[in-house]
């Protein structure tokens, strides 16, 4: 009988396995299990030590100095708000209040009931349509709190319509 | 094939393309775009183009550098100019398509003007006379917004890879490096070292394997032209790293890209891929001796993976912190291996400084510093956007003429240039010529290219509350002046932000400066005061007012104030075993 677990296993070996580029590291391991499965269990870490060769303190060394690596199960949605010097120069945090207070937040993490979850950002990359916020990875710029505030009530639109939930 | 029959098989392919049977049409879906909405755009035109069965070649295309008028439909109709239309939403799609495309009629309040020999239409502005293209000079950029970043054909037939087979068949390595030496080239990434002379140090290294990197980490917030070169237009950057690698005798090129920008990591790899299989990477490079191989390695989030040092430790996958010096990279880099590190940008000169040579770049820019600056253009400014320009410029012309100046009709108050780490200017820098030299002994640094423009509606202690912030989140943490400094720093900075400061809170800042600048192991301690230097020095008047009066300028400090910190995920509260 193969158990929650063996497939965790499984998918992490696998994850390990399929890399393309040519140099595979701790690091390019640890980012391609976190691509396939979301977030760095436990099982991840052993696993990179063996494949490297290395132990799990310096595995676990390298997961940790990164803060885009996480080690529970992330949400069914990313909420990400760059707070970088431009779009905080545009208004990153009247987004930033609304956002923290429509997920019930006080700084980074998930949501209580796991649904969303959300990330500071220092820099999305399109600093020209500050300030930017990303929902699901998709970028939104030049965006404000209505904005956030439609794109987070869409959020919820969504979950009960794929769930026929009401809340 | 040599070089000739895939050049001019590639022309004809692109004249095919570009005044066919069916209209072209080219969407901007770079970082910029992709902000704007140009996917949401692109899938709607695919199933509108779809389901009404009306043909058209589609083609995504990078910046052309006016970002603030993406997502830019371009759309070229055979013996036509092409016609852009500007901040294109999904709902435009229809009514773009329906009158364009079937006539020649077009919603008018959405053109934005034609770029063609064919002439307007009917009285649309040219772009390239407007001063967001007129006054740009784009040399990395120059086929940015024009081809598309996922054909090496599109490339190949604007007279890409040129340069590569002018160095390879009529030139030594030594050639590539004198001409690279003659013509000025400093490095783009901060430190504008001259990149041949950089290049000259690997020469001698012992082989066979040596590595030439590419960084773009680029963590810089507000910069985004490394990514920009290379989500527009990455063959320049890969022919670039060639013609570094043959120069040098290098037989390994890395490119080192943050992962989770995926539009610059996926066109690159794909270009890498299709470099390959044209025979313009591998072995025997165009049918010559000479062989070298690209890769692309991704870091996790982190700024300091910027520094030479700290990237060959997170391309072997360590963590990113910087190594002791000497050995210098030449000697001892990647793999223990001789390795030269370059930015994105200088490396994407090199074709064209091989093709036209050193005479036609150092022609170009002023004084010290030849050829373009890229500047990434943000903040309180109507015009953001990423403008290639001849270096000689001054601030103010690049705010003004590029820009359209301060945007709300606010009032110019501060420059931040160059990264967090490089300086804030004040509203008499407008005159300061974007020059490496004159910009340092300004006190701000040109960098890699970043101008955050604030108007009078900032706050001078605010914004350096944020600088110091993202300084202190990012600093590794190997050496203690950094780790412990940035932190005091960011201590002091939100005391006095809160109208909490204690008396001597200012000289006790630059004291902490001074350990840091001559105690810390890497650039990112050493230049972590100046951002702090720079605004108390323009705007002391501002930080008075905090500490004496309990008062912002600007009201901003009175808001909430949320700012991350000591966020990287610490071991504590993750111990695996036991």
């Amino acid at each position: 009988m193969t158990t929650k677990k063996d497939n965790l296993r499984t998918s992490i070996k696998e994850a390990i396995e399929s890399q393309k580029r040519p140099t595979v590291t701790v690091l390019s391991s640890l980012l391609a299990i976190q691509d396939a499965i979301g977030y760095i269990p436990e099982e991840a870490i052993e696993e990179v030590a063996l494949h490297s060769s290395t132990s799990i303190n310096s595995v676990f060394g390298v997961a940790s100095f990164y803060p885009n690596f996480r080690f529970t199960p992330p949400g069914e949605h990313s909420v990400e708000v760059c707070w970088g010097p431009t779009c905080h120069l545009k208004g990153s945090t009247e987004i930033l209040e609304v956002v923290l207070t429509k997920l019930g937040l006080t700084s980074e993490g998930d949501t209580t009931d796991g649904k969303v979850s959300f990330r500071f950002n220092t820099c999305l990359g399109a600093c020209s349509q500050a300030p930017v916020m990303s929902v699901d990875h998709e970028l939104y710029g030049t965006a404000d709190p209505e904005l956030a505030d439609k794109l987070l009530g869409e959020l919820d639109q969504k979950d009960h319509q794929s769930t026929g939930q009401s809340s | 094939m040599n070089y000739e029959e895939i050049a001019s098989k590639a022309k004809t392919d692109w004249d095919n393309m570009t005044n066919g049977r069916v209209p072209l049409i080219r969407i901007g879906t770079a970082m910029c775009g992709h902000a704007a909405g140009a996917f949401r755009v692109l899938e709607t035109l695919k199933k509108y183009m779809e389901a009404n069965g009306i043909e058209a070649n589609i083609q995504e295309v990078g910046c052309l550098g006016l970002c603030y008028a993406e997502p830019l439909l371009d759309i070229k109709k055979p013996g036509k100019s092409r016609l852009f239309f500007n901040n294109v939403t999904p709902e435009d799609i229809s009514q773009i398509i329906d009158e364009y495309l079937v006539s020649d009629k077009y919603p008018k309040e959405k053109i934005f003007g034609y770029i063609g020999e064919e002439g307007p239409l009917n009285d649309e502005a040219s772009l390239e006379s407007m001063p967001g293209l007129r006054l740009q000079n784009r040399i990395a950029l120059r086929n940015a917004g024009h081809t598309s970043p996922y054909d090496i054909n599109q490339y190949i037939a604007n007279g890409g890879y040129s340069g590569l087979n002018k160095a390879l068949t009529n030139m030594s390595p030594t050639d590539v490096i004198d001409e690279v030496k003659n013509s000025g080239l400093r490095g783009r990434g901060g430190a504008a070292f001259p990149t041949g002379v950089k290049w000259s140090f690997l020469v001698g290294s012992p082989g066979p394997t040596k590595y030439i990197l590419c960084n773009c980490e680029e963590g810089d917030p507000g910069a985004y032209n490394d990514k920009g070169i290379l989500e527009s237009d990455p063959h320049t950057l890969l022919e670039g790293l060639v013609i570094a690698g043959y120069a040098t005798g290098a037989s390994n090129g890395v490119v080192f890209i943050r992962h989770g920008h995926d539009g610059p990591i996926n066109r690159t790899e794909q270009a890498i891929e299709q470099a390959y299989e044209s025979g313009l990477l591998g072995e025997n490079i165009l049918g010559t001796d000479f062989s070298f191989d690209i890769e692309v390695a991704l870091t996790g989030e982190s700024y300091v993976a910027g520094e030479e040092t700290a990237l060959m430790e997170a391309v072997e996958g360590k963590r990113s912190m910087p190594r002791y010096r000497p050995p210098f990279p030449a000697a001892f880099g990647v793999w223990g291996k001789p390795s030269n590190i370059n930015n994105v940008k200088s490396l994407s000169y090199a074709p064209e400084i091989i093709s036209k040579g050193a005479d036609w770049f150092s022609s170009i820019g002023v004084n010290q510093s030849t050829g373009t600056a890229i500047v990434c253009l943000s903040g309180d400014v109507n015009r953001p956007g990423l403008y290639e320009v001849p270096m000689g410029l001054t601030l103010g012309e690049v705010i003004n003429d590029l820009g359209g100046g301060v945007s709300d009709n606010g009032q110019l108050k501060l420059l931040q240039t160059g990264g967090p780490l490089g300086g804030v200017l004040g509203p008499d820098s407008k005159d300061i010529h974007i020059d490496f030299d004159e910009m340092r002994s300004a006190g701000a640094i040109f960098g890699s290219g970043g101008i955050i423009v604030g108007s009078d509606r900032v706050c001078a202690v605010d914004l350096t509350r944020v600088l110091v912030a993202f300084c202190q989140f990012e600093s590794c943490g190997k050496c203690f002046p950094c780790r412990l400094g940035m932190e005091h720093l960011l201590e002091i900075v939100e005391r006095i932000a809160n109208y909490e400061s204690k008396p001597g809170d200012m000289d006790l800042m630059k004291s902490v400066g001074g350990t840091m600048e001559a105690g810390s192991l890497c650039g990112h301690g050493q230049l972590g005061f100046g951002p702090i230097r720079s605004a108390i020095t323009h705007f002391e008047e501002d930080f008075r007012l905090h500490i004496e009066e309990n008062r912002c300028p600007t009201g901003t400090c009175d808001r909430s104030k949320i700012v991350p910190k000591n966020t990287r995920p610490y071991a504590t509260d993750h111990v695996i075993g036991e």
